[in-house]
């Protein structure tokens, strides 16, 4: 499909002429404008990824994916979500509870530092915690030495034998900071917006605090988790810099998704890194979907909001 | 003061305050402030002269000046078409809007390393673009141009983003009133609609532009990461993360973490000016 050619036909008539518009030549030509320059850097990159893909035949499309090293790296990624999607959403939650329904001091403080992650450069986002845990880091294991920043905690890391840089903890724990902020920034302006008056009313009527959360906050703040989750899950199956710091990347044991891409793109097999990378712009394509629908659904919700 | 706080503390009605708070202190701290902390507590351990040598070696600088010059580039020429993307969207009607409009968030979906490899196939020699570029003799792959194309595509949503809901609460009396003292079509963009649009553009510039200059994984693959040439600032943390010298990793991190965080605090002075512009033409 060429959008551009498809524009021209489909433009609407223009049934009276406001004085607040442009003469439709400009319009066609600002149109145009934006849908070549949309076409050149989201269409053609989209579609490259799919037709690259199946540059080999769906034999070996299949094939790459059947890989044990692609499947390992597919439930690492899977994993990985698993936690850290969840853990930021209580953190959401929480945050977005305190700061909307409370007031107290140095509240935008506490927002501008929850938003910190979204301005770190993910290659130092695993950095961090290579100096945290790494083998010269703060709980780190110096050989044949003590650790003499927290001896305690690194020995007990040590006996319980948990390896946390260039393993999966290390991968975990960078893929929550990168995906800290995503479902309290979308909560914290909701339900500040919302106020706190239907709570205080369950209250006043006789709910618990659990019964006031379930059953009015909860219901309201539902689309914006949603929204929140969806893209917070999408980063944390996508993130590549900061876990590629962290991870060791020990094929079929550390390589997410985006790592075992890199890996295939380095041994040139590029049409199985697209294959690969393929799942991720599939992922890409269901997250805007899910997202256009939920910011469908949430629009509806805010005229009735706003006509109120 | 002292006596609000007091007067608030009787009649708060809803419990949990203790808790959330808590809970969000405790995890902000775990997670977020004590592994950047270790930042700071790495590069205390480096003397004055080790640092300064660190992050003004040659090659550190010329990814510096790289890195600056591509992000803002990119960033001002997303400004420029963002703003043509955000007004096309909210004022026109054509075939397949929705769509687009959709799409738009695709930088925001789609893993960096996916686009890193997409971008670095499509402008190859032997890509769909790039055996188009080649007789032309221009060389996007392992180029600065190449950097710049990529550092395009992750900033293209930022200023559509924060552009289109300003534009959409336009008031349209202001466009009417103006056109009907007698301003035409170009004035009445040039000297009305520009000038409430400048905040949330110089917000979406600003945005796009930090993200650039943290990105990784949608470089590194067009770049070629070519010492003094094609390296950007967080490729080389990279190499020195991969020769366990975490000293001068991390002295060439604070560089960039203090950048970002300047920035950090001017675009949330941005916000603060764009959404009272919003609030005042909304009143």
């Amino acid at each position: 499909m060429t959008p551009a050619a498809t524009t021209f036909r489909s433009l609407p008539q223009v049934v009276h002429r406001h004085t607040t518009s442009e003469p439709p030549a400009v319009r066609r030509v600002l149109i145009a404008v934006a849908l070549v320059f949309l076409s050149l850097f989201l269409f053609l990159p989209l579609v490259f990824v799919f037709v690259q893909a199946f540059a080999k035949g769906i034999g070996f499309y299949f094939e790459t994916l059947h890989n044990p090293n692609a499947w390992g790296a597919i439930k690492l990624t899977f994993i990985t979500a698993a936690i850290a999607v969840p853990l930021n959403c209580v953190f959401g939650v929480c945050a977005a509870w305190a700061i909307a329904k409370f007031d107290f001091r140095g509240k935008n403080v506490l927002l501008t530092l929850i938003d910190l992650p979204f301005s770190v450069s993910p290659v130092i986002a695993g950095l961090i915690y290579v100096l945290v845990f790494g083998a010269q880091g703060w709980l780190g294991l110096y050989k044949n030495a003590d650790n003499p920043h927290f001896p305690w905690l690194a020995n007990w890391l040590n006996e319980h034998n948990l390896k946390i840089i260039f393993a999966v903890p290390g991968i975990v724990l960078a893929t929550i900071f990168v995906t800290f902020p995503f479902v309290a920034r979308e909560l914290i302006p909701l339900m500040q917006a919302q106020g706190r008056s239907e709570e205080e009313a369950a209250r006043v009527l006789g709910a618990s605090g659990w019964q006031t959360f379930w059953r009015v906050t909860v219901p309201n703040i539902k689309w914006g988790l949603i929204y929140g989750v969806i893209l917070c899950n999408a980063r944390a199956m996508g993130e590549f810099g900061a876990v590629s710091v962290v991870s060791g990347k020990i094929r079929g044991q550390t390589n997410t998704i985006p790592l075992h891409i890199e890996a295939l793109y380095d041994d040139y097999n590029f049409t199985g890194a697209f294959a690969v990378a393929s799942l991720l712009a599939f992922l890409a394509l269901i997250t805007l979907g899910l997202k256009t629908w939920v910011e469908h659904k949430n629009a509806a919700l805010n005229e009735i909001e706003i006509s109120k | 003061m002292a006596s609000n706080f007091v007067h608030l503390k009787r009649i708060r009605v809803l419990p949990g305050f203790k808790l959330t708070l808590g809970f969000t202190l405790f995890y902000l701290g775990l997670i977020v402030l004590i592994p950047l902390a270790a930042v700071f507590w790495k590069t205390a351990t480096l003397t004055w002269p080790e640092f300064w040598h660190t992050i003004t070696m040659p090659t550190a600088m010329a990814s510096y000046r790289l890195t600056f010059g591509a992000s803002f580039f990119a960033a001002l020429v997303n400004a420029f078409f963002g703003l043509i993307v955000a007004w096309v969207l909210v004022r026109y009607e054509f075939f397949g809007k929705k769509i687009v409009d959709a799409l738009v968030d695709l930088p925001f979906a789609l893993p960096t390393a996916v686009a890193g490899i997409t971008l670095a196939a499509l402008y190859s020699d032997h890509g769909w673009v790039g055996q188009m570029l080649s007789p032309l003799g221009i060389k996007a792959a392992n180029t600065q141009l190449g950097i710049f194309i990529a550092l395009t595509f992750i900033g293209l949503p930022f200023i559509v983003r924060t552009v289109q809901p300003i534009l959409e609460d336009l008031d349209p009396e202001l466009e009417e009133a103006a056109s009907s003292l007698g301003a035409n079509r170009w004035q009445v963009f040039w000297r009305v609609i520009l000038p409430m649009l400048t905040p949330a553009l110089l917000t979406g510039f600003a945005l796009a532009f930090a993200r650039a200059l943290g990105e990784y994984g949608s470089v590194i693959f067009i770049a070629g990461n070519i010492p003094m040439k094609t390296q950007i600032t967080p490729v080389i943390i990279m190499g020195e993360l991969d020769m366990f010298d975490y000293g001068k990793a991390t002295a060439i991190a604070v560089v960039m973490l203090v950048v970002s965080f300047v920035l950090l605090l001017s675009i949330n002075v941005l916000q603060w000016w764009t959404n009272r512009y919003n609030t005042n033409n909304l009143a």
